[in-house]
């Protein structure tokens, strides 16, 4: 599942945040108040943590590199550039037809059909997972519905691929930019594109050189979203293709529960590493991202 | 109007025409791979057996279960963060909150039972001569691994307390509680007459959230061996194709519920703010 965005989204704008520095009382009794979390978080994720950074980072009993280097080559490699690659292809291809969709649905006139599809954006989004996997199994695997109606194996068709496992993330990868680049589409102010057109430009102006530029943080931002999204989706694949496409969240998984090799439990914790360093990185592009393209929302 | 000076375009009805196929096809199709059964012809029974089947009720008890103790905690645990943000105004306090609740979101699930299970092995390794391999034990009994639930607060950790953040940032906590507090309420008294009820629709867009979450989950439960729901669905899958895709298609249903609700709420809450803005 990725919970996502079905919240975040009618919420910012009215705010009735005060300023409230001008109290500038010290409260020990805040941080008192917060404590409880601040303790479970370092006991439930904390703890999980600094043992997977421990376990990546030691070799037999001494600190090394070894692990890392090893979640780096062969099998492992190859895994950690098939979950790149998937990731990087199903974001980019969502992030266009998100964009298409959210526009075709932004422009239209009926204001039903535009809450109708947000909303089921919203819910879209946060269909991952088991269920997905399985409504693809019956529509598209070896004796899903359209695979025999069609005769789509004679085709060549087969949905545990690459090609398969991407056709099924663009299920919840779409809605997902739906809700990410919507708001950024009606920031669009139809003024901008009518003051273009005044001063002569085409259409194919106005979006070179006005839209895609206002558009263009929000749909960076939404493609390393969809990414991280991707990147990090595990019981899709697992419940749908096993391991015929190399992904490394199933390499983790493997090492995990001794699968290939017993031993190879700091290999997984330094793939885990990997992912969290992948997903760090992400982060750093999106957050800013975000805000810059909130200062044309606002 | 920008509608005005544009034709009419094509390339949105087309649009709109693939996307609806696209997503509708797959849904329409595993209902009719639950009715339409090589050999048997149309029927139910996959709808029908469900209750019957081995293992669905405990399964789907267990993650309901675990849904609401994980809404429980998360809650107690996050309520009263926000809310000491909020009424201190303290910075330092936000900031620090700000990233607690986001580091969850840049460890995916894999890697984060990845660090559980390590924890987990600590247990029979080096502490089984101290008092916390009790401990250790009793929070992964298989009946009720409340592991799964602390795992699964720290995954809703973000969703959580941004919900919990948006609703208090809609509301003026701190003008409420003193106004409750001149007016001679108790602590208790102001935290549960008057700023609870404002935050009703936060507190409940938070818990659907954190229960459509749980019962979801698949990744970190297989992984340390638990049974809950999704994981129950995979292991029938093996033996029954029909009944795992009828019980994914009717989760489905109630997982898009759940959600559909927190939409609902979420579009309601415009309307309400706004009132409450003028009766300020």
């Amino acid at each position: 599942m990725t919970l996502t965005t079905t919240t975040s989204t009618p919420v910012a704008i009215t705010d009735v945040e005060r300023p409230t520095r001008r109290r500038g009382r010290r409260r020990p009794g805040a941080w008192l108040a917060a404590a409880p979390l601040l303790a479970f978080v370092t006991l439930a994720f904390g703890v999980p943590a600094f043992a997977m950074l421990n376990g990546a980072l030691s070799v037999d009993g001494s600190y090394g590199l070894g692990n890392l280097s090893q979640s780096l080559h062969g099998a492992y490699w190859t895994a950690l550039l098939g979950s790149v690659k998937l990731a990087a292809t199903t974001a980019a291809l969502a992030a266009v037809l998100g964009l298409l969709l959210a526009q075709a649905v932004v422009t239209s006139r009926g204001k039903a059909l535009r809450e109708a599809v947000l909303t089921a954006s919203g819910v879209l989004a946060n269909f991952g997972g088991v269920p997905l996997a399985f409504a693809f199994v019956a529509t598209l695997g070896n004796a899903g519905v359209l695979t025999t109606k069609l005769g789509l194996a004679q085709h060549g068709w087969s949905l545990y691929s690459f090609w398969g496992l991407a056709l099924t993330y663009l299920y919840f990868l779409i809605p997902l930019m739906v809700l990410t680049v919507a708001p950024a589409l009606d920031g669009l102010r139809p003024q901008w594109r009518e003051a273009a057109l005044n001063n002569g430009a085409g259409a194919w102006q106005y979006w070179r050189h006005v839209g895609i530029p206002v558009l263009l943080p929000t749909l960076l931002g939404g493609f390393v979203l969809l990414f991280g999204s991707a990147f990090a989706a595990y019981a899709t694949a697992a419940s749908m293709v096993g391991s015929s496409v190399p992904l490394v969240t199933m390499q983790i998984a493997d090492a995990l529960s001794g699968n290939v090799l017993v031993g190879q439990e700091n290999v997984a914790l330094a793939l885990s590493l990997d992912m969290v360093i992948v997903a760090l990185l992400v982060m750093a592009v999106h957050l800013p991202l975000q805000r810059r393209s909130a200062r044309w929302l606002a | 109007m920008a509608r005005l000076t544009h034709p009419p375009r094509p390339w949105r009805g087309a649009v709109l025409l693939v996307a609806g196929a696209y997503f509708l096809v797959p849904l329409l199709a595993s209902f009719v791979f639950t009715v339409d059964v090589p050999g048997t012809g149309l029927t139910l029974s996959s709808y029908t057996q469900i209750f019957a089947a081995d293992g669905f009720t405990a399964a789907l008890l267990r993650s309901l279960g675990l849904g609401l103790c994980t809404v429980a905690l998360a809650l107690v645990l996050t309520l009263p963060a926000a809310l000491a943000v909020r009424l201190s105004g303290s910075g330092r306090l936000r900031a620090v909150l700000e990233v607690v609740c986001t580091l969850p979101l840049v460890v995916p699930p894999v890697a984060l039972v990845a660090g559980l299970g390590t924890v987990l092995k600590w247990g029979p390794d080096q502490l089984a001569t101290t008092p916390l391999y009790e401990t250790f034990v009793a929070i992964q009994k298989p009946s009720f691994p409340l592991i799964l639930v602390f795992a699964y607060v720290v995954m809703a950790l973000p969703f959580v307390y941004r919900s919990l953040e948006a609703g208090l940032r809609a509301v003026d906590v701190r003008t409420l509680v003193e106004a409750a507090r001149d007016l001679g309420a108790s602590w208790p008294r102001a935290l549960f007459a008057v700023v609870l009820p404002n935050l009703r629709t936060a507190l409940l867009n938070a818990s659907f959230l954190a229960l459509a979450l749980v019962l979801g989950e698949f990744t970190v439960a297989s992984l340390l061996g638990f049974q809950p729901f999704a994981v129950w669905i995979v292991q029938a899958s093996g033996s029954n194709a029909q009944l795992s895709v009828a019980v994914s298609l009717l989760s489905l249903l109630l997982t898009w519920g759940l959600l559909l609700v927190v939409t609902g709420l979420a579009r309601s809450r415009g309307p309400v703010k706004s009132r409450k803005k003028e009766a300020v």
